[in-house]
């Protein structure tokens, strides 16, 4: 019986190691009927340029597709690059793209350290090889080269900006020029800017300070640059208003920078006695406890007037909101578009977008800068002609004038 | 000179900043990237100042208080004892197994209190704050969507309807509310956005010349 038994399960495990071996068999003759691929079109036209408009140490290979990729046999799965570093010499693989493409870049780094450093001013030669699924089928292009890269001393994409740059500075300097004659210039009153002054007087009156917020740009924004300017003259009439002024910083360049703006106007206003060094103060880099602080300041110290000038973000209606439930007059000005509904709901007055560049000329009524409000005016009848012969030129299918105005960064 | 080296300076590194926009040679990017640079590093020193700025101010808060013998001394003082606790934890770390201040490396902001107070206090805090802007949100619509005029009623006509759009039950109930939502987003709100914004641009431009020019010298305070 146990013979039996044990003949049996013998008898199984040489059926089972029979069936094991038949279909690695069946497997490996599968494997051996993949009909054999043939090796494909080669790419023609390959070119090698030294990469334009850049800074060098990249070369960009351009080349007509293969006949058989997307057509013909479409056997071409991608493009291999090689790269020769002597005319005829070892190659090796630089990069691959995806079937279909006919343009690569191949960019280095410029650390001379680097892994994927490119020299310049130095000979290169390339191919590039069409790749079919079994990667050992392919066709490789004529090798091309010797090609150098080099860095660019101009951006060619970019001379419809030098234009526009040169035209906007010679309009601004003519306009300064002409006002520089005296000749008298006309400036659209501004509500906001208007407020300034009786929200100073109110101040005075109230015997309460003014809260000045630069926001939370760095020095190196325009728009706290602008900040800064209405700063420089909020401050004059704050130290001949013998007024209290309070500005808290969140960026301590800002802080240093408006220390100083502040400090000069009492000087210039007469009153250096009037400056604390108090005034200013920076308190924190953090957007949130920023807000913690003015607000609590605003709430503690109940201000006449708040005013905001710069860049904000989320913290622009936080800050907003609690002016108005303090009761404070609040003018607000930034650029910051998203920011804009939020100051406009919340604020008495707000100064929207350029309105916050044209403050300090509107502010000092000194021709020379209200010379450039001009310029700008003209720069937006300028922008409203081309964008009115846009809308038609691309209307009628005329792609020469968008071409015009292609900028490649 | 001292004023007029500032306005020397800004017209130099505003001009190499113009010419730099134009020029890609590798040359131009290493300088421009040098004085990045600078920026970080008078960001830095500065940085110093500003503390120093923080804790002079509370200090005479609390002092003033003291003479009055007020009780406004309480806010500075626990802006002074937020300072330093997490100011002196950041500075005390381990490096190869040894305890200690290191004032040179930044083995401090490993240290567990340091972290605790950083994830437990100043993260809650933050997220704290930037939730009322919820309410805020809401108290300033409240006011806004009053319907005084023709044009505040417009504008709450058009917010109802954005509103109707993103309400989960009722905008997928009807494309009509999706359709007039994305024709006021996209026609009417990006026309007057794009206004701006061009408005924007000109005055970045035509402010940066002033001031590289030397005619807007508002930022040293001078009108």
């Amino acid at each position: 019986m146990t013979r039996r038994l044990l003949s049996g399960v013998l008898m199984g495990l040489v059926v089972c190691l029979a069936c094991n071996a038949s279909a690695q068999s069946d497997s490996s003759q599968m494997a051996t009927q993949v009909p054999a691929v043939s090796p494909p079109a080669p790419v023609t036209n390959l070119t090698a340029k030294d990469t334009e408009n850049d800074h060098g140490h990249s070369i960009t290979l351009r080349w007509t597709k293969s006949l058989d990729d997307g057509a013909g046999t479409g056997a071409v799965l991608k493009y291999d690059i090689y790269r020769h570093t002597t005319d005829g010499g070892p190659d090796s693989l630089v990069g691959f793209v995806a079937s279909g493409e006919s343009k690569w870049e191949h960019q280095g780094s410029r650390e001379k350290e680097a892994n994927d450093y490119i020299p310049d001013y130095t000979n290169f030669w390339y191919r590039v090889d069409a790749v079919t699924v079994d990667s050992s089928v392919r066709s490789a292009a004529t090798v091309v080269g010797p090609v150098q890269s080099s860095g660019q001393w101009y951006n060619t994409g970019r001379t419809v900006v030098l234009i526009f740059v040169l035209g906007f500075g010679f309009a601004t300097l003519f306009f300064v020029t002409h006002a520089k004659k005296g000749k008298d210039l006309y400036v659209r009153p501004l509500a906001g800017l208007e407020a300034v002054d009786d929200a100073i007087g109110r101040a005075t009156e109230m015997g309460k300070p003014i809260l000045y917020v630069l926001g939370l740009g760095t020095a190196a924004d325009i728009a706290t640059i602008a900040s800064f300017s209405i700063l420089g003259r909020v401050a004059k009439r704050v130290a001949e208003n013998k007024t209290d002024l309070i500005v808290p910083c969140t960026d301590p360049v800002v802080f240093a920078v408006a220390q100083e703006v502040v400090r000069s106007s009492f000087l210039d206003a007469g009153r250096p006695d009037g400056y604390k060094e108090d005034m200013v103060y920076f308190l924190t880099q953090n957007q949130f406890a920023y807000v913690g602080a003015v607000n609590g300041t605003m709430l503690r110290e109940r201000p006449a007037t708040n005013i905001y000038m710069g860049k904000f973000f989320a913290e622009s209606l936080l800050l907003a909101e609690t002016g108005a439930s303090a009761g404070s007059i609040q003018i607000a000005g930034t650029d910051e578009v998203a920011q804009i509904p939020f100051f406009v709901v919340a604020c008495d007055y707000t100064l929207i977008g350029e309105e916050l560049y044209a403050a300090s000329a509107y502010l000092s009524r000194e021709p020379l800068l209200l010379g450039s409000l001009k310029a700008q005016d003209l720069a937006k009848a300028a922008v409203l002609i081309i964008v009115a012969i846009g809308a038609v030129a691309i209307n009628l299918d005329w792609p020469v004038f968008k071409e015009l105005f292609k900028v490649v960064n | 000179m001292k004023q007029q080296l500032p306005i020397a300076l800004v017209f130099i590194f505003g001009l190499f900043m113009v010419f730099q926009y134009f020029v890609p040679h590798e040359t131009s990017e290493e300088a421009y990237e040098f004085l990045l640079d600078w920026i970080v590093i008078i960001g830095i020193f500065a940085l110093g100042l500003g503390i120093w700025s923080l804790i002079k101010v509370n200090w005479d808060k609390i002092a003033e208080a003291r003479r009055n013998n007020t009780r406004e001394w309480f806010y500075p003082c626990v802006t002074m004892a937020g300072l330093l606790m997490i100011i002196i934890p950041g500075f005390y770390g381990t490096k190869d197994g040894v305890s200690g201040f290191y004032f040179l490396s930044s083995e401090g902001l490993q240290n567990s209190f340091f972290r605790q107070l950083f994830n437990y206090i100043i993260v809650p805090a933050q997220s704290t704050m930037f939730a009322l802007l919820a309410f805020y949100i809401a108290s300033a619509a409240y006011r806004a969507f009053r319907a005084r005029n023709i044009l505040s009623t417009l504008l709450l006509g058009a917010a109802l309807i954005v509103m109707l759009r993103f309400n989960p039950y009722i905008g997928p109930l009807s494309p009509i509310f999706a359709d007039m939502a994305n024709w006021l987003l996209n026609v009417p709100n990006l026309a007057a956005k794009r206004a701006i914004v061009i408005g924007i641009g000109l005055g970045v431009v035509a402010t940066a010349m002033k001031v590289v020019l030397g005619i807007e010298r508002g930022y040293m305070g001078k009108g």
